[in-house]
């Protein structure tokens, strides 16, 4: 597996302005001849869709739900982040940057990040002309609040529903196109494997959901957006039917698959309450510029919280991290809220969650001013447990969010398998191994907009593509390999329902793979999923037909591939013998409990290769250099 | 606590659905409803019985996936929530609940309570948009917006798209869907250029998709997930209007990429 970044040599202020100018185009004219495949359809599929659309490239648009407009990036509550300095508090491209590499715990490709910055500023003007209602100050201009792992307030929102308005601004642009006739929509169609000839992507096959019908789509790239796999733990803030399937089918068909064992946990998450409970629920990042943390000072202390008075209170992150608060980044905040829940002062009746407290800033700046900023969580909290946080703390506790993990990508967001593009949470991106909070809707938005419009173009350009025939037999084996799939999972009859394999992997994988990670640990689940995924063959039990909306066959598959991905998962975290980030192994901490880095072994990008059925993957490296920020040990102290 | 469920299971579109009664035992208090049903669904798969199909996505209220009537109620009997925030607290031990798909003309039934929602895509598309092609915006400061009209714009715009508008209506009328759509366009100087084409071709497109005519009931805004009020609907009149009787037709009105 070769493994060439692409990276613009020279200073990194202008290596996108010279990239661009170095890329081929293709004439206006000729677009139109060219046919793109795009697969999802969140912020990164649909602003690419869109985009590459209006540029005259003929487009298909693939998602599993029933719109565009339902992809997981409507979920994002709190903001958006851009290097606008509208608030004149020293932040700049450069100050967006170094935080974001900081923030990843320098496991990120410097060039990438840099791009991103620079792109967030169009990103904001590209929203507001689509009509996205941002939040406004009483003058007329654009209101910013502040987020984890930052001292400036960058962050751009709309109300608690940023990802939704940014989503169906993009939404909004690609059914434009669809009624210009520059894009064919398939919704309820989901991707099942990649379409590789010559070695290049050119083409997909996917189940039509509501009629069970295999179809092969050829193109001239392929561009996957299918976001995360933190499903993969069952338990996580993704929507139910966020899947690994298009990425894993893909990675067994070449694509490498970098740094699988970065995920994120969101340390504001609303507590888990029973055996039946089919999701978690994020409680915006942004309710940590007002609420403060705290627990118990004495262990098992389960007395209500009003009646705990101020000095048997332990607000831990503001004594740990004076200089940064309650607004550390994510993982330093989850394995804070880990390790007082372990101390036993954990809240509630399961012990672990931890409080939310808001009462400070309703007497600072009174109800109304809390409402407004954050009414909506407010409510939707109290929906969910039946508490009022206006009277009652919050109680929180972290859960899987976001997966930096992903497709490798080099800087022009392909990945190994040339003609294939991958972009938003579906590529390793930029964030190394822990993402800043309102960084997930940058990436996304930037590459979409900003970057795959130009770098599809320069790979279309510079390639000569031959006529590809729906009976080419690399499309036959496919589409076979799909169609096997489904019977084998149909034809399996056993006694155990999809969801119970899935509960058992998902558990699993938190024990053992969750906010901290141990060798033995590690081993022990990597012994285990193989007996879970065997069983699971064995013993599953799916009903009804293939031709027909099927939901849990569309489970099933989508199971099946989780099942071998958290191998995977797995098999990274134990190679990667150091703690950065989210990553945190036990064997490797400082005195005080923060993550060890390893610079000399680990400063490099873990790229997974598939060998085939039955054999290991293999581990390759991609090394990254730090010329602009450091590698220092992260501080918020 | 035990729920009586009556729910319509309907193997496809082209064939006859019915009630079947299912009895939930231990229902959890803080189970929402989709809970409760991936609980019975998990039941009849053991039992070797077809799931009960139904669709949901984010399950945190924002995605508009979901929904159902509840005792025919859209999203059931709780004000401004969708079915998969509902939680059971707010039903009694022993309750009797009938679920049945969304029922309209425009939104016909897929399996027993998944329906077609692809018309409100059509009606996007027909220009629910502002053309701001990629690249092609200026600064996010030069043109400033007032934030009572920021606020009013963000209301209208909070829509999720699920269909309990239409569903609630006894007309199938789209217009709240419609209208907030226009509403958030309309409100916002972005907006300005295409806002009387915008009317006259959504207004235009959902009269095509055989949704019904409003005759201001109001129980759209009652079912409303979102709260989006029946002002929007006013808007989208006034826009109409304005739009009828000014407008004058153009050599070509479809957008180009």
């Amino acid at each position: 597996m070769k493994l060439d970044a692409r990276i613009p040599a020279g200073p990194i202020e202008s290596a996108w302005e010279r990239c661009k100018f170095e890329i081929k185009l293709v004439n206006p004219a000729n677009k139109r001849k060219y046919r793109i495949l795009v697969v999802g359809t969140g912020l990164a599929g649909a602003s690419a869709a869109a985009s590459l659309a209006e540029l005259g490239y003929q487009v298909d648009s693939f998602c599993f739900q029933d719109s565009p407009r339902r992809a997981h990036s409507i979920a994002a509550q709190g903001g958006i982040n851009a290097a606008k300095n509208y608030q004149n508090d020293g932040d700049s491209v450069m100050r967006l940057f170094y935080d974001t590499v900081k923030g990843g715990d320098f496991r990120a490709r410097e060039a990438n990040v840099y791009r991103l910055a620079e792109l967030s500023l169009n990103i904001i003007d590209q929203c507001v002309a689509q009509g996205v209602p941002f939040a406004r100050e009483y003058g007329g201009t654009l209101a910013n609040r502040s987020f984890g792992g930052a001292q400036v307030s960058r962050t751009f929102y709309a109300r608690g529903q940023t990802g939704q308005q940014l989503l169906l601004g993009a939404y909004q642009a690609l059914m434009r196109q669809v009624s210009a006739g520059q894009v064919r929509l398939h919704p309820r169609t989901e991707m099942l494997d990649l379409i590789v000839v010559d070695g290049r992507a050119r083409g997909i096959v996917s189940r039509g959901l509501l009629d069970g019908k295999i179809e092969v789509h050829l193109g001239d790239a392929v561009i996957l957006a299918t976001g995360g796999y933190g499903n993969v733990y069952y338990l996580s803030t993704n929507a139910k039917g966020s899947n690994c399937t298009a990425i894993w089918r893909a990675f067994k068909r070449g694509a490498g698959f970098a740094n699988p064992c970065f995920t994120q946990i969101h340390p504001t998450c609303i507590p888990v309450t029973g055996e039946y409970q089919s999701k978690l629920t994020l409680m915006s990042e942004s309710l940590r510029n007002d609420g403060r943390i705290w627990v118990p000072k004495k262990p098992g202390d389960k007395r209500p919280p009003s009646q705990i008075p101020e000095e048997e209170r332990d607000y831990y992150l503001e004594r740990r991290y004076p200089a940064y608060g309650n607004l550390v980044p994510r993982d330093v905040a989850s394995r804070a809220a880990k390790q007082v829940c372990d101390e036993g002062r954990g809240v509630g009746e399961t012990g672990l969650g931890v409080y939310l407290d808001f009462s400070d800033a309703i007497r600072r700046l009174g109800r109304k001013t809390i409402a407004e900023r954050y009414g909506n969580l407010f409510e939707m909290y109290e929906r969910i447990t039946g508490e009022d946080p206006y009277q009652v703390p919050m109680r929180i506790y972290p859960a899987i969010h976001y997966t930096m993990g992903g497709l490798w990508v080099d800087y022009h967001l392909m990945s190994t398998i040339p003609g294939l593009f991958v972009a938003g949470e579906a590529n390793f991106s930029d964030h190394g191994a822990n993402r800043l909070g309102a960084s997930a809707l940058m990436q996304g938005l930037a590459d979409g907009y900003f970057i795959l419009p130009y770098t599809v173009g320069d790979y279309l350009a510079n390639h000569k593509l031959e006529k590809v025939d729906p009976d080419h037999p690399a499309c036959r084996q496919a589409r076979e390999n799909v169609e096997g799939i489904t019977r084998r999972l149909l034809n399996i009859k056993g006694k155990r329902t999809v969801d119970s394999f899935h509960r058992e992997l998902g558990k699993l994988l938190w024990d053992h793979c969750g906010m901290s990670r141990n060798a033995a640990g590690l081993r022990h689940a990597l012994a285990k999923i193989p007996e879970i995924r065997e069983e699971f063959w064995r013993n599953v039990n799916v009903l009804g037909s293939p031709e027909e909306l099927n939901q849990s066959l569309e489970r099933a598959g989508r199971v099946a591939d989780f099942m071998e991905l958290a191998e995977l998962i797995c098999l990274d975290a134990l190679a990667r013998d150091e703690s950065c980030g989210c990553h945190f192994r036990e064997e490797h901490q400082t005195p005080d409990g923060e993550a060890l880095r390893n610079d000399a072994d680990y400063c490099h990008v873990a790229v997974w290769e598939w060998m085939g059925e039955g054999r290991a993957p293999l581990r390759h490296a991609e090394p990254l250099e730090f010329h602009y920020v450091h590698p220092s040990q992260r501080s918020y102290k | 606590m035990r729920i009586v469920l009556h729910v319509w299971r309907q193997a496809a579109p082209d064939q006859p659905g019915r009630m079947v009664r299912y009895e939930v035992d231990k229902v959890n208090p803080h189970m929402s409803f989709l809970e409760m049903l991936d609980v019975l669904n998990e039941d009849l798969v053991a039992r070797g019985e077809e799931p009960i199909a139904f669709d949901h996505d984010c399950r945190e209220g924002i995605c508009g996936s979901c929904g159902f009537m509840i005792n025919g109620m859209a999203h059931g009997p709780l004000p401004a929530t969708t079915v998969c925030q509902l939680h059971m607290r707010h039903f009694q031990d022993g309750d009797e609940l009938y679920v049945e798909p969304w029922r309209a003309r425009a939104f016909p039934v897929v399996k027993d309570l998944v329906v077609d929602r692809s018309a409100f895509d059509r009606i996007i598309a027909a220009g629910g948009y502002i053309a701001a092609p990629t690249g092609s915006a200026p600064d996010g400061n030069a043109i400033p917006v007032a934030k009572d009209k920021a606020e009013q714009a963000m209301d209208a715009a909070a829509c999720i798209g699920c269909g309990a508008c239409v569903a609630a209506c006894p007309n199938a009328s789209a217009s709240l869907f419609v209208g907030a759509k226009i509403a958030h366009l309309g409100l916002l100087p972005q907006g300005q250029p295409e806002r009387d084409a915008r009317a006259l071709k959504m207004v235009a497109a959902m009269q095509e998709e055989l949704f019904g005519a409003c005759s201001n009931v109001g129980a759209c805004e009652a079912a409303c997930p979102k709260s989006i009020r029946l002002e929007v609907i006013a808007r989208m009149n006034r826009d109409y209007l304005k739009a009828a009787l000014f407008r004058r037709p153009e050599p070509a009105l479809s957008g180009i990429g």
